[in-house]
């Protein structure tokens, strides 16, 4: 009895102590704003997506978690199906869709993977609601370069823009990576893709760019990626005399082999030299025999923004930050998950007063929606920037990398070598 | 490059592309001629012939580049033990997948070995993972024309196109003499002919049979170590992609015929390789398979099939 007693005055006081931390610790005159983040959170994409996610609580933190009289509330969803590990189209339709449903839910933030955005977008642009991804990179879902048929029309059932990104899209990179090749000094340059998505909207955006600036192109040639046998198409590519061989693809698509087999038919730097976008940027490229061969062809690989240790302003601030608050590195998206939130939070402030006026919460994402829309010369961390028409960032700073000897297991490694703007 | 220097090096370039179908063809066309099944999981055996001749590599400490006398006992043994390897599995699989269907109809056979091959890809998915694994260089590679004759011609013939050829070769000479020349040959011929008629004649058909399951599997391993150290690479699912070109190459060259399934390996790598280089690697799957076509409507039994009536 007594005992019991003492417990009941115990939790009392408790609750107590914690309510008043509370109110002490925020103050929300205005209510609470719920943003919804939707990601991998299991399984081997659990780094990233904590790293994803700590970007997100830096921002938050940084306003003590109040804007303009709002509080804001982070709810972390996972869109991976636990059976795969993987993302997954249900999940993520799901998640989508409880944050829709949630009255206080203003902005949802992710995905990671560009197919899982796909599935999300048309949910969260019917409620008018601004998403705002990290990670995708895939050009389709803003714009028509390097965009399949229907594309990004299909995303905004509602004809207005809703979906938006703290981070260049992929076809930038073949635009950034012709001007690098001109700079090196190539003369004529054959392009190769893997006929996939992501490998093809690269290489043809290469093209295009070479051609504007006056870089010849030989052709740009798909390849049959499955076949471990690239000889006969690098001896044609001998045969025409380029000294620059650019490969849309990624490590899955056969760029191991056609590293090798470069130097197998006797295509080495000098004479020629290879290129081509981040999907190769992977220490597991070099395993094996391609250690060696990377070297021979002087390989480059580009990289969307700067690395993290190269950023100047805001970003080294936003990195060592990052690196004091959670004691370990971030992770490749987590400052972009920081900026991405930050601009959030930027739009709420300055879209608070037509918040406030909304008549439902539909309304007050909308106030939201086009605030973020309208940002402009926002101080990021890759340098200051504005959103365009489509939701896509103005800057395309990237960085060069270049494969070099290394005391490491694998012999070589790739080094930053230069920014690209 | 001239003209000629590249029409010389595509060709190059055909030959051993093509000598690594043929070799996998060999053992499609064998099974089909003694029991008229495509077998679906022969590609996956080359497939684990490469994951298997990496393991033995690894098993005998080798790890860099093998020299001189390395490549007269290592080399030769990885080639036995692979061998046996992968012909041991695929007389394993006959004798669990098949062999209990021997007497059902022809389509249940048909659909196992599609379940025998997905059941080896998970297998070797599992064992090395979904990443491309790096095959390391075991054999030195070096251009030939420049290193043993003094010739800088801007033609590349390297160590490697030889041995691809020089393992190759010997193999089918062997296997043309097993053939033909020995009574294990003679029985299998036999039964290739007729079933019955031969278990009539007292030949044991199941033992043949095994024998021909052997024979193949052998051939896939030697194909899959010989791909490894060619090509420095393999990945879990290569085996359906080679095993329907190597499929190709067989009904090319006339399935159920030896020497039309080396032919039709040798073309397909001549006529890929050339396609390549001039029209478009883009159009060369396309361009392959209208050849295909075209050669079937005139000659329905391939390049080198018989004319044989069909089996009861």
């Amino acid at each position: 009895m007594r005992v019991s007693r003492i417990i009941t005055v115990a939790i009392v006081l408790f609750a107590f102590a914690a309510a008043g931390g509370n109110a002490a610790a925020q103050q929300c005159p205005k209510g609470k704003l719920r943003l919804y983040t939707s990601w991998p959170m299991q399984g081997a994409m659990l780094p990233e997506g904590t790293g994803m996610k700590n970007g997100v609580d830096l921002a938050v933190s940084e306003v003590n978690g109040t804007v303009a009289g709002y509080c804001l509330e982070v709810v972390n969803l996972d869109d991976a199906s636990p059976q795969t590990g993987k993302w997954d189209g249900a999940v993520e339709a799901e998640n989508a869709n409880k944050a829709i449903g949630d009255p206080l839910a203003i902005v949802y933030i992710g995905t990671y993977n560009s197919g899982a955005a796909k599935v999300s977008i048309p949910i969260t642009n019917r409620a008018h609601m601004a998403q705002m991804t990290p990670a995708n990179t895939y050009p389709g879902l803003t714009k028509k370069r390097g965009a399949a048929p229907g594309e990004p029309e299909i995303y905004r059932p509602g004809g207005y823009v809703n979906y938006f990104r703290p981070i260049p899209a992929d076809d930038i990179q073949g635009a950034v990576g012709a001007k690098w090749a001109k700079r090196m000094g190539a003369k004529k340059v054959y392009v190769l893709n893997d006929q996939e998505l992501y490998g093809k909207g690269i290489a043809d955006v290469f093209e295009a760019t070479a051609k504007k600036i006056g870089l010849p192109v030989v052709a740009n040639e798909g390849i049959d990626w499955k076949q471990p046998d690239q000889k006969p198409v690098l001896t044609k590519i001998r045969a025409s005399g380029a000294d620059l061989v650019y490969l849309g693809g990624v490590i899955e698509t056969g760029a191991q082999v056609i590293i090798r087999q470069m130097k197998e038919v006797g295509l080495t730097a000098p004479r020629t030299r290879f290129m081509g976008p981040d999907g190769l940027l992977e220490e597991e490229l070099l395993k094996g025999a391609t250690c060696d061969a990377a070297l021979a062809t002087d390989m480059r690989v580009t990289f969307a923004g700067l690395p993290f240790e190269k950023m100047r302003g805001v970003g080294a601030k936003t990195y060592e930050n990052y690196k004091a608050k959670f004691g370990k590195e971030p992770t490749s998206y987590a400052l972009y998950a920081a900026e991405g939130t930050r601009v959030i939070i930027d739009a709420i402030k300055r879209s608070a007063p037509v918040i406030e006026k909304a008549k439902d919460v539909t309304d007050k994402r909308e106030a939201l929606r086009k605030a973020i829309a309208a940002t402009k010369n926002f101080e990021g961390i890759n340098g200051k920037w504005s959103f365009d028409e489509n939701g896509d960032v103005d800057y395309d700073t990237m960085s060069g990398f270049k494969a070099v000897k290394a005391d490491t297991p694998i012999g070589c490694k790739f080094q930053f070598e230069t920014i690209l703007e | 490059m001239t003209g000629w220097e590249v029409l010389i090096q595509q060709s190059i370039n055909g030959l051993t592309r093509g000598a690594v179908f043929a070799l996998i063809a060999l053992g499609y066309t064998m099974v089909y001629g003694i029991i008229e099944l495509i077998n679906f999981a022969h590609g996956d055996v080359f497939m684990l012939g490469l994951f298997i001749s990496l393991a033995w590599f690894t098993l005998l400490g080798v790890t860099g580049t093998l020299t001189g006398w390395q490549l007269l006992t290592v080399l030769p043994l990885v080639f036995v033990l692979t061998m046996l390897t992968t012909a041991t599995l695929n007389v394993a699989i006959d004798r669990v997948a098949y062999r209990p269907l021997r007497r059902s109809t022809r389509l249940a056979p048909l659909i196992t070995a599609i379940g025998v091959s997905f059941m080896l890809e998970n297998v070797a998915l599992l064992w090395k993972g979904p990443a491309p694994i790096a095959y390391p260089d075991v054999f030195p590679s070096f251009d030939i024309l420049r290193e043993w004759f003094g010739v800088d011609s801007a033609i590349f013939l390297t160590s490697k196109d030889l041995l691809v050829v020089a393992a190759t070769l010997p193999l089918m000479v062997a296997l043309h003499y097993f053939v033909t020349r020995t009574r294990w040959g003679k029985a299998m011929r036999a039964t290739a002919q007729d079933r019955e008629t031969a278990q009539a004649m007292g030949i044991n058909v199941e033992r043949t049979i095994l024998i021909t399951f052997f024979v193949g599997g052998a051939l896939a391993g030697a194909a899959g170590l010989i791909q490894g150290m060619y090509y420095n690479i393999g990945q879990w699912w290569m085996g359906y992609q080679a095993g329907l070109r190597a499929f190709t190459a067989a009904v090319l060259g006339g399935i159920g015929s030896m020497s039309g399934a080396a032919l039709g390996g040798l073309v397909i790598g001549f006529l890929s390789a050339w396609s390549d280089q001039y029209i478009s690697a883009r159009w060369t799957n396309a361009i392959v398979f209208s050849i295909l076509i075209v050669v079937l409507v005139f000659r329905p039994h391939g390049l080198l099939g018989e004319r044989t009536a069909d089996k009861a």
